[in-house]
């Protein structure tokens, strides 16, 4: 017994000299912990995020990248050349670049990819972005000549997407479960349901990264979320699942909390098709009746930005148009009134899962109450979200964020699921993707958010804000959100 | 016995049979298509019809019940829509922690009630049986996911002796293992110990008043040895009902639980498919519940037989 208790007294001293030698050292390891699991690891066939917040620029790499601050820069292609016309560009690619596999990248790779996302059997959830291109050409290993159909100012951008990730044909097969990218870091281990390790890639192209490994966390009940950071299991939480305990955390000196935008237009949508939402009067009572002010207050615990359109606050062609439905349940009833409708209506009101649609969605509710009109609450799952609202265009009202980036596009699609259908509107987006001169497509832009919001197609609440929590010595965070991504290049702990 | 076991095994294969059908028609039933799930909401419909081809989502019904359920007696549990792994593999993974959390949340609530529950009985309506009675009553009322996260604020957040959660993998060592399981484990075990000492205490006091028990203090048994000797034997019978109840709870039931303290178990795993309509996981994960369920009642039946021989003759 006396031997035992003293070897365990040895062996407990041995793992403490150990940690403390190791602690003089600058961490080089992280633990970041993220609410949703992904899927699997193929940003190039499935739309969920929390793959790209994985591997995005850490595993896999495109042409072009985003940056921290939404800007778009040369990712594996060192730089372009764009025809007069808009319609060829031609692509130089960096020299000396390998996938994790020892293969190299080269133009072949490149046409592998475009041609594969634009293929007939392509399960990309982001084929729109690829559907201009009418062919992919190697002109020599490191050069690239895609032609476009017709101009796309946003073709660049497009590329950016973590969907248009370049990857190789050897490793196609077991992407899923095993992706070989060209990036900074390389899979490690995947422990399904608990956490995914990256380890730090030597023979990467560019600046070493100080990192040594990565491991991303699952956790994705709030309160889960929030004991993990208070007991310092995890470095870094993502996107906070409960802003009501951020004030906790920034009060706390051993934590940072990091608030920034996202691409996220949380909207009221409307089923523009469905009577009475046809008629304009009844859109525009809607949003003179809707606080937004309140439902940030209430629902995001005042994190996010007043939107009056569907375009984001951040971005430089940003119209303020909150003016246009500036709270005023007096004039929301007198619309009503006007469009025959003095004692209200009813209808119905789907939420997902998310707190901005649950808890937002209950102030929205009462909010139209004050007007007279009556929305059911239903709450349902995202799967039932999609096949009834979305593809279905069974509903009402519901609220959701679009979070795609540039998405103003989707009031050109009349068989969207909110159904609005504007000749106008459809023209001018025309217009924008034919044009690439940069002052002419901000003023399209601004003449393209007036639009929607005139005709009052949804009722515009807030900008989701993303809200990190990390420990104070975590540097190099993204603080805003252009795209899902948690770029492990740039991270470091301060000395 | 043999008569009885393999009637009792008749009827597991019965159940097991209903019970593919009618899980199978209730997850097909619940609206949400796994393809649009995973492609989101700007997948285009010729994407969509080529992702539902490679899955097999095309084909009839019945024809994927077949597929289904053929698979499952070979060992194929088919591969999961979302994950694109073999799903034995994933509820193999899971199991590993599922199942050893079970057993020890089922070994700590035996350990507590077992004593619990003799106390009180032989102390029946003094202050120790009303202090055990009382706080059991407690534990029955408090949910577990409360003690939960009373536990992780307590021992996690302020002592930092445990991990707010998560499972650091076996490969750890046994040690490290079982520490990471130990808050859930209690948390899980509070609940069913309060049960189980209540029942104890009762199955007991219902022996005590038997005719052979005062026989055993007639003959010269001090309270103690009759209690020892003759009652918790006989009161065993009741208990192990419920621990057999329990087991299959402890291994379906810790949904919460693995929400609140991220294990990477058979709960979270279902509860992520759930909501992914990954279907051929929740119904592979569901169906081995109800066959891990039936099973165990199955083996509490013979362990019934094997203490009381009446019942073998019985049915």
């Amino acid at each position: 017994m006396t031997k035992f208790m003293f070897r365990t007294f040895a062996s407990t001293l041995a793992v403490g000299v150990g940690l403390l030698a190791t602690q003089a050292f600058a961490k080089s390891d992280i633990t970041i912990a993220m609410q949703l699991e992904p899927p699997h690891l193929d940003p190039t066939s499935a739309a969920a995020q929390a793959i790209d917040s994985v591997v995005y620029t850490n595993i896999f790499e495109g042409l072009t990248r985003f940056m921290g601050d939404g800007s778009v820069v040369p990712g594996l292609a060192e730089s372009w050349e764009i025809s007069d016309d808009g319609m060829v560009y031609t692509f130089r690619l960096r020299d000396g670049v390998t996938f994790h596999d020892g293969t190299t990248m080269d133009a072949e790779d490149v046409k592998f990819t475009l041609d594969r996302a634009t293929a007939e059997d392509s399960a990309n959830a982001q084929k729109a972005l690829f559907a201009g291109i009418e062919s992919v050409e190697v002109v020599d290993p490191l050069t690239v000549k895609v032609t476009l159909s017709e101009p796309n100012g946003n073709f660049l951008f497009n590329l950016a997407w973590g969907d248009a990730v370049i990857v190789a044909p050897d490793s196609i097969e077991n992407i899923k479960t095993n992706p070989v990218g060209t990036g900074a870091y390389t899979f490690g281990n995947w422990v399904q349901g608990d956490s995914i390790t990256l380890n730090r890639n030597r023979d990467y192209w560019g600046d070493q990264p100080t990192l040594e490994t990565a491991t991303f966390k699952f956790i994705s009940d709030p309160t889960a979320a929030f004991a993990a950071m208070m007991a310092e299991d995890v470095d870094v939480f993502d996107n906070f699942p409960a802003p009501e305990n951020l004030p906790q955390f920034d009060a706390d000196p051993r934590f940072q909390v990091l608030v920034g935008t996202t691409e996220g237009e949380t909207i009221l949508s409307t089923n523009n098709k469905q009577p009475p939402f046809d008629d304009i009067l009844v859109r525009q009572a809607m949003a003179h009746a809707i606080d937004r002010q309140a439902i940030i207050d209430g629902a995001m615990f005042g994190y996010g930005t007043p939107i009056g359109t569907h375009f984001a606050p951040h971005h430089p062609a940003y119209v303020d148009l909150t003016g246009e439905s500036a709270y005023d349940p007096e004039q929301a009833k007198a619309l009503l009134a006007e469009a025959g409708f003095e004692n209200g209506f009813e209808t119905t009101l789907h939420l997902p899962p998310p707190s901005y649609a649950r808890r937002g969605g209950e102030i929205v509710a009462a909010q139209l109450a004050e007007v007279g009109i009556t929305a059911e609450i239903i709450n349902v799952e995202w799967a039932q979200w999609l096949e009834s609202v979305f593809r279905g265009k069974d509903f009402g009202l519901t609220i959701v964020s679009h979070t795609e980036p540039m998405d103003i596009g989707i009031y050109a699609r009349p068989d969207y699921y909110f159904q609005y259908e504007s000749t106008d509107f459809q023209a001018l987006m025309d217009t924008l993707n034919a044009t690439t001169d940069p002052d002419e497509r901000t003023r399209l832009l601004g003449e393209a958010q007036r639009l929607i919001s005139t005709d009052y197609v949804n009722g515009y609440l807030f900008q989701l804000a993303k809200l990190g929590v990390a420990k104070a010595g975590v540097q190099g965070l993204w603080a805003n959100a252009p795209t899902a991504a948690i770029d492990l290049t740039q991270i470091s702990w301060s000395e | 016995m043999l008569r009885y076991a393999l009637k009792r095994l008749i009827s597991l294969l019965i159940s097991l049979a209903v019970a593919s059908v009618v899980i199978f028609a209730v997850i097909e039933v619940a609206p949400g298509d796994p393809a649009s799930f995973m492609l989101g909401v700007n997948a285009q419909e010729d994407t969509l019809a080529a992702l539902r081809a490679e899955l097999g989502l095309n084909g009839s019904k019945v024809h994927r019940y077949l597929n289904w359920v053929g698979g499952m007696l070979v060992g194929d549990f088919g591969t999961s829509y979302t994950y694109r792994t073999p799903v034995s593999q994933m509820i193999a993974d899971r199991l590993w922690v599922s199942l050893p959390l079970a057993l020890y949340a089922l070994t700590l609530s035996t350990l507590i009630a077992f004593p619990a529950g003799i106390y009180a009985a032989a102390r029946r309506g003094k202050p120790g049986d009303l202090a055990v009675m009382g706080a059991t009553q407690l534990g029955i009322a408090v949910p577990n996911f409360w003690f939960a996260m009373m536990l992780v604020l307590i021992f996690a957040i302020n002592l930092r002796w445990f991990n707010a959660g998560g499972f650091v993998g076996w490969g750890n060592g046994v040690w490290a293992g079982l520490h990471s399981l130990t808050l859930p484990a209690i948390a899980l075990a509070l609940p069913q110990a309060a049960i189980l000492a209540r029942v104890m205490r009762s199955a007991l006091l219902d022996i005590l008043g038997e005719d052979f028990m005062r026989t055993a203090r007639a003959k010269g048994l001090s309270r103690r040895q009759a209690l020892w000797r003759h009652g918790v034997r006989n009161a065993l019978i009741p208990v192990l009902t419920i621990i057999g109840l329990q087991f299959s709870f402890l291994l379906a039931g810790s949904i919460i639980i693995e929400q609140v303290f991220y294990l990477p178990g058979l709960g979270r795993l279902v509860f992520q498919a759930i909501s992914a309509r990954d279907l051929i996981v929740v119904e592979s994960v569901v169906m081995l519940l109800v066959f891990a369920v039936i099973t165990v009642n199955f083996l509490v039946d013979l362990a019934y037989a094997a203490v009381d021989p009446r019942l073998r003759s019985r049915t």
